[in-house]
Parts: C-alpha cells; sequence; structure tokens
C-alpha cells in the first residue's frame, strides 16, 4: 500500500514512454516532419517563436512537435533553449518603416501614402469548414498557383518598396501625436532576461514583457478596455505584416552589418488624447510587436500597452489592464502554467499541518461548546 | 533568422553540449554574487535575473539554479521533496544534476554536502559545512496580506511588520490559535521576516543557530534569500500565545519514531490510517539500526 506512493524512478520512465507514443499517435500514419509543421503551420510557429522569445522558425517547429502540439508547452520548451544562448549583442533599432510589407492596413484613413494592402488573412473569409482539406494531401492546384504567385518572402528584394511611411508619422507631422523618444536618446535598453526586474518598469521593459505575454492574457485583457474596464478609445491607426531587416553593429567592427531579415507583426493604436501641463491635447499611442505572422497579439499587446500608460497620462487608475503589476507579473505563460501545474507536486506535508491544525481548532471549539453547555445545564438545575 | 543563424543555433545532441551543472558560467557568477549579497544580508530578498530552467516554474527552478550555481565536482547532493528522496520531483532533479554534472548523488543527509529540499528540513540534525537549499514559491512573507511588490519592498524597507502582527492577532481571534500550519513566518537576525519557504513549522526551530547555511532560491519570483549559519531565527509569536510545534499521538510505523514528523496514510475507506516518517532517510536509518539490535541480540 505505502509503495504506491514510491518507486518514482520507474514511474517517471514509464510515462515518458507513453508520452512518446501518445506524441506519435497510430503507426498508421506518417509521421508528421518539423519542416512540415515550418511551413503548414506558420501561424503556430510564429506564436511559439513571439512568446518563446526567440526567432527561430525551425525550432519552434521543433518545440511543436515534441510537444504534440501543446503551444505552451512548445512556448516552455523554447524559451528553456533560449536561456541557455549567449548573448552576443544588441540589434539596431529595426526600421519598421523599411518593412517589405505582405499585408498593411490602417482603419483611421480610407487611402494613404503606400496603399492599402490586405494580404493572407482570416480576415472575410467565411468560418465554414473546408471539407475539400480534409484527410491525405491531395494539393496539386495549390501547388500550381504557388508557382505563378510567390510568397511574400520569397519576391525578389529590388521588387518591393523600399520603404512605407507608417501612419502615426503623419500624425506627428501634423503635431496631433507625440514622436516616441528616440533610442540614441536613452541609455542602453534593458534586457528582462538579463536584469532583473525593479518596479515601476518602464516603457521598454514593460513592452518586452508584454512582447512575450501570452496571447490570451493579453486579448482578454485587451478586450477588458474595450468593455469599460479602463477604457482608452482605441483606434486601429496602422497593423503592418512583412519582413524587416537585422542589422548589427559589433563594436570591434565599428560598422553595422546586416545579419538577416526576420517576419514580424506591428501594431500602433491611435488613442483618446491627453493634454500634458503647458502641453497641446494630443493623441496617444498603444504599440505592439510580436515575431512572425500574429496579428491578433500584435493588437493586444498595443492595447494593454496604452492602457498602461495610464500614469504617464495622469489617468485613473481603476482596472486590471491599468495595473503595471498585476498585467507585467501574470503575462507570462511559462511562469503561469508552471506554477499551477506545481500544485500536481505532492503536498503531503503542508497538507498534513493543515489537517492537524483544522483538527487542533475543532477540538478546542468542541470543548468550549461542552463547557458552555454544561454551564447551561448547571444553571438549570 | 536565416540558414546560418539556424546552423549556429542547432540543439545540442548530448549532455556533452551543456556546460557543469546545466548554467553557463556567466549566469553561475551572476548567481553567486546575488547569494554573497544574501548572505551578507540575512534574510533579505536579493532580486536576481533568473533564467528558465528545463523545468517549469514552481517545481524548484530556484532552488535548481542556486544548486546549479554552488555545486563543486566534489559535491555529494542529496534531493529531497516532502522529506523523501524517491518521490517524482526530488528524483527528476537528482537525475537533472546527475546528467549535467555527473556528480556523487546520495540519500543520506549526514554524506550529502548539498541538500535540496521541497517542504522539508532533514531530521538528522545539519553539520557545520553542509548546504540546504529550498525551493520557494511566494519568496515574500507579507504577499498575501499586501499584494503590491512596491508596497512590501517598502514594507522590509521600513520595518514596517505591523500588519504580519495583527493578522496573526486575526486568527487566534477566529480560530483560537495562529492558522499557519506552513510557511510559517520567521524573523531573521532580529530584522527581516522571511518566508522559510513551505516547510511545516515543525521545522523551523531547525532554522535557528543551524551550523549549516540555509540558502532559498524562488525561480519564477526571481529573489534569492539566505540564513547565514548560527543565525537567530525566531518565529513570530505573541507572549501569551507562544510558538508550538505540532506532536503526534501515533508514532511512526515503521521505525517507531515519536521524534519525527509524520505522514498520514489513508489505509481504508473506513477510517483507518497509519503515519510513517516524512523523513524517509532518517526512517530507514532507523529501521536499519532497529534490525542490527535485533540481528545482535
Amino acid at each position: 500500500m505505502y509503495v504506491a506512493v514510491k518507486g518514482g524512478e520507474k514511474a517517471i520512465d514509464n510515462a515518458h514512454r507513453l508520452l512518446a507514443k501518445k506524441r506519435r499517435g497510430s503507426l498508421d500514419q506518417d509521421e508528421i516532419s518539423s519542416d512540415q509543421i515550418a511551413q503548414q503551420f506558420p501561424l503556430a510557429v510564429a506564436r511559439v517563436m513571439g512568446e518563446g522569445s526567440l526567432y527561430d522558425e525551425d525550432l519552434a517547429a521543433l518545440a511543436l512537435k515534441q510537444a504534440a502540439g501543446d503551444v505552451t508547452e512548445a512556448i516552455f520548451l523554447l524559451r528553456a533553449y533560449r536561456a541557455t544562448l549567449p548573448r552576443f549583442g544588441e540589434s539596431l533599432p529595426m526600421d519598421t518603416g523599411k518593412m517589405r510589407l505582405s499585408r498593411r492596413i490602417s482603419a483611421t484613413y480610407k487611402d494613404l501614402p503606400g496603399g492599402q494592402l490586405l494580404g493572407p488573412t482570416f480576415d472575410y473569409t467565411h468560418r465554414l469548414l473546408d471539407f475539400s482539406l480534409r484527410g491525405a494531401a491531395k494539393d496539386a492546384p495549390v501547388a500550381e498557383r504557388e508557382k505563378t504567385e510567390p510568397r511574400p518572402d520569397e519576391i525578389p528584394l529590388e521588387q518591393t518598396p523600399a520603404s512605407c511611411p507608417r501612419v502615426f508619422d503623419f500624425l506627428v507631422q501634423e503635431d496631433l501625436a507625440s514622436a516616441e523618444e528616440a533610442a540614441e536618446e536613452k541609455s542602453a535598453v534593458p534586457d528582462i532576461t538579463r536584469v532583473p526586474l525593479t518596479l515601476p518598469a518602464c516603457r521598454e521593459e514593460r513592452l518586452q514583457i508584454l512582447a512575450r505575454g501570452d496571447e490570451g492574457f493579453l486579448l482578454a485583457l485587451a478586450y477588458s478596455t474595450q468593455r469599460g474596464y479602463g477604457r482608452t478609445h482605441p483606434f486601429a491607426g496602422e497593423i503592418r505584416i512583412g519582413r524587416c531587416e537585422v542589422w548589427i553593429a559589433p563594436e570591434e567592427l565599428g560598422f553595422p552589418v546586416l545579419i538577416g531579415e526576420i517576419e514580424v507583426s506591428e501594431c500602433e493604436t491611435v488613442n483618446q488624447f491627453s493634454a500634458r501641463q503647458d502641453e497641446m491635447p494630443r493623441f496617444t499611442r498603444g504599440y505592439g510587436l510580436a515575431f512572425g505572422y500574429a496579428e491578433r497579439k500584435a493588437m493586444s499587446m498595443a492595447l494593454v500597452d496604452r492602457a498602461l500608460r495610464a500614469a504617464e497620462f495622469g489617468e485613473e487608475i481603476v482596472s486590471p489592464a491599468q495595473e503595471e503589476e498585476f498585467v507585467l507579473a501574470h503575462c507570462d505563460s511559462v511562469e503561469a502554467s508552471g506554477f499551477v501545474s506545481h500544485l500536481k507536486l505532492p503536498h503531503y506535508v503542508d497538507f498534513q499541518s493543515e489537517l492537524d491544525l483544522l483538527r487542533k481548532i475543532r477540538q478546542g471549539d468542541m470543548a468550549e461548546k461542552e463547557q458552555k453547555s454544561v454551564r447551561a445545564n448547571g444553571g438549570e438545575v | 533568422m536565416n540558414e546560418r543563424m539556424n546552423e549556429t543555433a542547432a540543439p545540442p545532441q548530448s549532455e556533452d553540449s551543456y556546460n557543469f551543472a546545466y548554467l553557463d558560467e556567466q549566469t553561475k557568477r551572476m548567481i553567486r554574487r546575488a547569494l554573497l549579497k544574501a548572505v551578507a544580508i540575512p534574510g533579505y530578498q536579493v532580486p536576481f535575473s533568473g533564467r528558465e530552467m528545463p523545468l517549469p516554474y514552481g517545481w524548484g527552478t530556484g532552488g535548481i539554479q542556486l544548486t546549479a550555481a554552488i555545486l563543486g565536482e566534489n559535491d555529494v547532493l542529496k534531493v529531497i521533496d516532502q522529506g523523501a528522496d524517491d518521490t517524482t520531483n526530488a528524483v527528476s532533479i537528482r537525475r537533472f544534476f546527475a546528467r549535467t554534472a555527473a556528480i556523487k548523488t546520495t540519500t543520506r543527509t549526514q554524506e550529502a554536502s548539498v541538500i535540496q529540499t521541497r517542504h522539508r528540513i532533514p531530521e538528522t540534525p545539519l553539520q557545520h559545512g553542509q548546504i540546504m537549499v529550498f525551493q520557494v514559491p511566494i519568496p515574500e512573507p507579507l504577499r498575501f496580506i499586501e499584494p503590491s511588490e512596491r508596497e512590501t519592498r517598502a514594507m522590509h524597507a521600513l520595518e514596517d511588520y505591523g500588519v504580519m502582527h495583527v493578522k496573526l492577532y486575526e486568527d487566534i481571534a477566529a480560530f483560537g490559535h495562529i492558522a499557519t500550519s506552513y510557511a510559517y513566518p520567521v524573523r531573521v537576525a532580529g530584522r527581516y521576516i522571511m518566508d522559510p519557504s513551505p516547510i511545516p513549522k515543525f521545522d523551523n526551530p531547525k532554522l535557528h543557530k543551524s551550523p549549516a547555511l540555509m540558502l532559498f532560491g524562488a525561480g519564477r519570483e526571481k529573489r534569492i534569500y539566505a540564513v547565514p549559519p548560527y543565525t537567530e531565527v525566531e518565529s513570530l509569536d505573541f507572549e501569551d500565545h507562544p510558538f508550538e510545534i505540532p506532536r503526534w499521538e501515533s508514532c511512526c510505523a515503521l521505525c517507531g519514531s515519536q521524534e519525527s514528523y509524520l505522514d498520514e496514510i489513508v489505509t481504508d475507506d473506513e477510517g483507518g490510517r497509519l503515519f510513517l516518517c516524512s523523513d524517509t532517510d532518517y526512517c530507514e536509518t532507523r529501521q536499519n539500526a532497529m534490525n542490527m539490535t535485533k540481528g545482535g541480540a
């Protein structure tokens, strides 16, 4: 009987074997390759890269495969791997104005320089199950189409527009919104993975935490601001998705070097105006950026970023989305899922203490009641 | 990024690809610096930039990082969870270090130079030179009274601990007892109030003037704190409600101990109960000694 709680080693080995079996599924089916996942689940890969805070499509796909499709588990796998990598430098600020766009929309202007570009999107699809996708692969016609229409990342550099001005810059030009402080004016941007966070956090730290925060949590918080819990009157000023160059300037070289290109989703919201002291009222901005094609994440992040700027604009902090400590401490899915899941670990000892205490308190109560009833009876006699 | 970057980022194929005890030396140095500060200011929570470990948060990542940072090749490691060496998480963590550091492990409290623990302090008295590493879920003793970190840090700085005593007093008013049976708050070296991690309050007296170094690591919350050897650790109480530790009416069904912390085992669905030592090494040592005496007689 007592043996049941022992034998941990054997149990662990068996559990891992069963998990591998569960992940593989029926041997009647071909094993899925991580390359297939990288190519055919790009949005899942994007989410794992973003919240795993490591831009590597192959490793994110591998993590998804290993995690049997559990996105939170895949994020954790990638994070743990990331933690072992040396940090060898900082990139130069990425210029999203020079993005090779695959999608760019603004809800604030009907038309604007650079135009609206719908790109690949679920928007305006009817959410009807497409039964033609069911079962085994039969995608010859798709292959035909791909020959004539290259994917955005396959378009040769010279065929993409050199730059496309950002919507917010128009507002800044008119002085209807403040420019963000240029990065050069600040000392080095703190890295939340290397320096312990102290509160209140600066906006750079907040944005880093939100960028790898859980999409579901941020989505719910963003939604709550729309329903009156910290209203910020947002407009989707601009959403753009595309590929950006990453440059670094190693100290020993003294000049910048292009190290590659990454796909990002960026969202800037135009929010209710505020007037700081001795200033004209201006629109305010929320900012969201995520790796890969991750529009919902970028939008949620922008709304939450704006909500968290409440103190900066002298707004009353009354709602969860505006509470810096609440949001920053709870938005990380790796931390959250770890701590919730740890309840599965044995708590025999603590529970035993609680059992003893409860019994002791109850004994005390019983004794008291008996005494009282004795006294009451004694009074009658 | 591009193809070349992927090559350099290729996942390691074997344990050889990781540094001794998993963490890279820079991270270890960062943790050791935080540890030095923690030892210098007993009971004070030192922020450190915790890393994601290959085990989940809440499963001992703080303790694992501390252990990784202090382990040397000649160390002998013991890992316990709920006092037992053979609970699954203890097995998992012990295996992790056996794999990544190839060090000697033991279940014997006396033989260990480093003991990583979750929720217990061994019954066998610790010795000078031994290091206890505690896994800590919530390092802030004031957290459930004041949820804001900014507030609690200020309260520690100002030694503003009135609310803690009020909480304990309210327990007495409501239940007749201080209704905290584990993670019972202590005051370290007469200054900082500290969460001793969720050890039962039964274990609190073992912290007081212990010859061993006590290190506490909270991975998710990214805090490290310490109780140096021979430091005063006083469990909070009142003159008319002094701190007391629980006693069992039963003794261990295996070794007969009346001194140790006992786990209650439900033996059937008719109210049958059995009590056993939570500290498996202590219990086995006593059983062996009993068998020896019997054999000798």
